[in-house]
């Protein structure tokens, strides 16, 4: 049996459906499709910071001199941040946008560095050497606050300007012009998300970044900050509370004895009743080929449409002895359900969800679950009930789970302990950790130092630039990176029913450079197909200038912007498990 | 409750530098339903292959309505608070002089309604001292509702200007476009 979850949840459904997995289906297999999201950013965040939350509140940037944005359309993917960049550059702050893309964002900024796809560590890297080669180094902090400074340094003693332009495609002028405005500025916020998280090599793009910020000691104080950017409603909270495979609340690790004992004691169960764990999404996909997993529950997932390699993951559904779907339409995973249970929207139950900031807040019902569909948390005590695990499962309302979730992740790294509904309503949201009833949550992080190492420092890491999985070569010479459209949301099982949605980018586009399309005699509005060494891809063309600012040097980049297809690849990192879905190459 | 409560009037500030074209004021537009589920303001790429730039297009509420001017049918008014109303239904015969006429290219007629159909600035709205559904939702504030004292101190780099230039054509309007500082009339080319 194996369940796959979804960060669309609230924190309290997301926190009952890790404990139904565990004590009611009795798997370890559960994950969820956060996987296919920010693990990378999680992963760079523990491995520097040992926590995995932005540092700040959003309220900081709207001070700081200079904004880093990496591969982060923001535009189309958080219109809502673009207020807080704003409002910061109209008192003068700076902004520098890398992006292979000139996203609309990327349209505005003082400084737009245009990497190849694939090859941020290598300007990151050249960064943090122009920093330390003029000296612009907190080494105050750097001595105090953290460790493998020295290493880090020495892993880019070589990467100089040229040969970062030759590597990424931007020209050294203009790196430099970027490394001498963060170096210099006195308060800084950097932010990343998906385009260089979504890599074989996210976590090393990652850790570039947080270098950057580690080497100008600005984190930690006012107006200084950095954070990933969250993609789904409940990005953050929901990878917090204990349904992936490896997770128990309060970000717990489940294979530490003392997490599950903890875990075990407010369960009311013993410590050996928690199973190990689990497999991961796509891992269970692949056990299912196998034949070693035979029943599936799915809630607010549609791997069909997320998952890379659609022909595989369809062949698996269909393969399955039993698989129930919980979702609140028929997507197009349900399709393949022997039973669908109509479940319940965002604004069909009361909850929580933690902001891209970290902060907590309540979600309200505006509507109830129309004709037969019913409240998801519903579904699961009813499941639950039936499974034998009722006792576990009495929750009179969501601020009950919510209270038994603080419970479960206090003395956790997300510690929840501290909040309270009322908490909530009476101060727009509270930010984690806040451990007691008289914490005032922490809206921005590390003011003290004190790291969640084990040594308590922020660590530097090396990142020795490496090659995509894939780099072009003769027989596909060409680059494809993806993207995402304003119009879409996540697979688009809510917004592909909204016509006017639809019409705003009614099926998949290719763009592509039109010195590219030239060369294969191809224009606007024309059917494509691309050849790729997964399935192939059919899609109508754009013409797309802005993809290559220096159009003559390399104009080998294409890019699809896809509302849905088949997914193009499937390799995974061993850690943490990442698909490569960028950049895979084309013929 | 009206948005504001300082006595000063408010006012419709445009930047279309801001704009990321996410379209949520299409949206919001549209969803509001007062048109029919039809969008009265516009986001269009200038030239999509070569740049992400949009434009936004309201109704710029002109002192001298060169589409009311050319209404045959008296269907276009002009009120005494500036708000160049949309055609009356009862007079419009959808001629299309007003589409031809305007020169920011607001009006559409709409071909199923036999009707010329354009922002009239949430009149519904703005009458009573809320702010357009558009200005509600724009993440990036380039659509903004409000006096000049704020914008004055929330964009000090910028500033209105709401007087243009079509060839020998000068044209004041109510709706103000935000400028970089140092502008005070924007030609049209
Ligand atoms: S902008 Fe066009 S539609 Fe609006 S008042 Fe002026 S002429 Fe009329
Ligand atoms: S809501 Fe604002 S940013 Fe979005 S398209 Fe409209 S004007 Fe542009």
């Amino acid at each position: 049996m194996a369940m796959l979850s979804g960060v669309s949840l609230t924190n309290e459904k997301s926190y009952m459906v890790g404990k139904f997995a565990r004590l009611a289906l009795k798997t370890a297999n559960l994950d969820y499709n956060g996987r296919l999201c920010m693990v990378s950013a999680g992963a760079g965040n523990k491995k520097a910071f040992g926590l995995d939350r932005s540092s700040n509140s959003w309220e900081d940037l709207k001070h700081a001199e200079v904004i880093l944005i990496a591969g982060a359309n923001v535009s189309e993917t958080f219109p809502t941040l673009i207020h807080y960049i704003w409002e910061a550059r109209d008192h003068g702050a700076k902004l520098i946008v890398v992006d292979p893309r000139v996203t609309p964002i990327a349209r505005t900024a003082d400084i737009f560095l245009p990497v190849r796809p694939g090859t941020d560590s290598a300007l990151f890297g050249a960064m943090l050497k122009v920093l330390a080669d003029n000296d612009w180094l907190d080494h105050e902090f750097i001595e105090k606050h953290t460790s493998g400074f020295e290493d880090t340094l020495d892993a880019v003693k070589d990467y100089t300007l040229e040969w970062a332009e030759e590597i990424t495609g931007v020209p050294a002028h203009r790196i430099l012009e970027a490394a001498t405005l963060w170096g210099k500025a006195a308060t800084s916020f950097l932010m990343h998300a998906r385009g260089i998280e979504h890599h074989t090599k996210g976590v090393d793009n990652v850790l570039g970044c947080i270098n950057l910020v580690l080497a100008t000691g600005r984190i930690g104080k006012p107006y200084c900050g950095y954070g990933t950017i969250t993609g789904q409603g409940n990005g953050q909270g929901g990878r917090e509370h204990g349904h992936k495979c490896d997770q128990l609340p309060g970000n717990r690790d489940i294979t530490n004895p003392e997490h599950r004992q903890y875990i075990a004691k407010v369960w009311g169960v013993e410590e050996k009743e928690i199973p190990g764990k689990g497999l991961s999404a796509f891992e269970i996909i692949d056990a299912i080929h196998r034949d070693e997993i035979k029943g599936l529950i799915s809630i607010c997932f549609n791997p069909l449409v997320s998952l890379p390699n659609s022909n595989y993951v369809r062949a698996a559904l269909e393969k399955l002895e039993y698989f129930v779907a919980i979702d609140f339409f028929l997507s197009e995973t349900a399709h393949h359900a022997d039973i669908v249970m109509a479940g319940s929207l965002h604004e069909e139950e009361e909850g929580t969800v933690t902001t891209a900031e970290g902060r907590v807040v309540r979600i309200r019902a505006a509507v109830t679950p129309p004709g037969k569909a019913r409240k998801d948390s519903d579904i699961i005590m009813e499941l639950a009930k039936r499974l034998g695990a009722e006792d576990k499962f009495t929750y009179a309302d969501s601020e009950a789970v919510f209270n038994e979730l603080r419970v479960a992740s206090k003395g956790g790294t997300a510690d929840y302990y501290g909040i309270t509904y009322k908490k909530i309503e009476d101060n727009m949201g509270i930010f984690w950790p806040c451990p007691t009833e008289d914490h005032p949550g922490t809206p921005r992080l590390w003011e003290d130092f004190q790291f969640k190492t084990p040594d308590g420092k922020a660590h530097f890491n090396p990142v020795p630039y490496r090659e995509s999985a894939e780099v072009p070569d003769e027989q596909f010479p060409v680059r494809l990176t993806t993207g995402r459209v304003v119009s879409q949301y996540l697979s688009g099982t809510q917004t592909r029913r909204i016509g006017k949605l639809v019409d705003q980018s009614p099926y998949p586009q290719l763009e592509i450079h039109p010195e590219l399309a030239a060369k294969y005699g191809i224009t606007t509005g024309d059917l494509v197909r691309v050849h790729t060494r997964r399935p192939r891809l059919n899609s109508r063309l754009w013409l797309w200038k802005p993809f290559v600012p220096t159009p003559y040097s390399y104009p080998i980049t294409g890019a699809e912007k896809w509302r849905l297809t088949s997914s193009p690849t499937v390799r995974s990192t061993p850690f943490p498990k990442f698909p490569n879905l960028k950049p895979p190459l084309v013929s | 409750m009206p948005d504001n409560t300082s006595g000063e009037p408010m006012e419709f500030f445009i930047d279309m530098q801001r704009c990321i074209g996410c379209n949520a004021c299409e949206m919001a537009c549209a969803e509001c339903e007062t048109n029919g589920q039809e969008s009265m303001i516009h986001i269009h790429y200038v030239d999509r292959p070569f740049s992400v730039q949009t434009t936004v297009q309201v109704c710029m509420h002109c002192e001298e309505p060169a589409c009311a001017n050319v209404c045959p049918a008296d269907a276009i008014t002009l009120g005494a608070d500036g708000i160049v109303h949309t055609a009356k239904t009862s007079h419009c015969i959808g001629c299309s002089n007003c589409v031809l006429a305007c020169p920011f290219g607001v009006p559409k007629k709409s071909d199923t309604k036999e009707l010329m159909m354009k922002c009239n600035m949430c009149y519904d709205r703005t009458s009573v001292g809320k702010k357009p559904m558009c200005a509600t939702v724009c993440p990036s504030q380039a659509l903004y509702f409000g006096t000049r004292t704020e914008i004055a101190e929330k964009r000090p780099n910028s500033i209105p200007v709401n007087h243009f230039g079509f060839g020998n054509e000068n044209v004041k309007t109510k709706v103000n476009i935000m400028m970089p500082k140092g502008y005070s009339f924007l030609k049209v080319k």
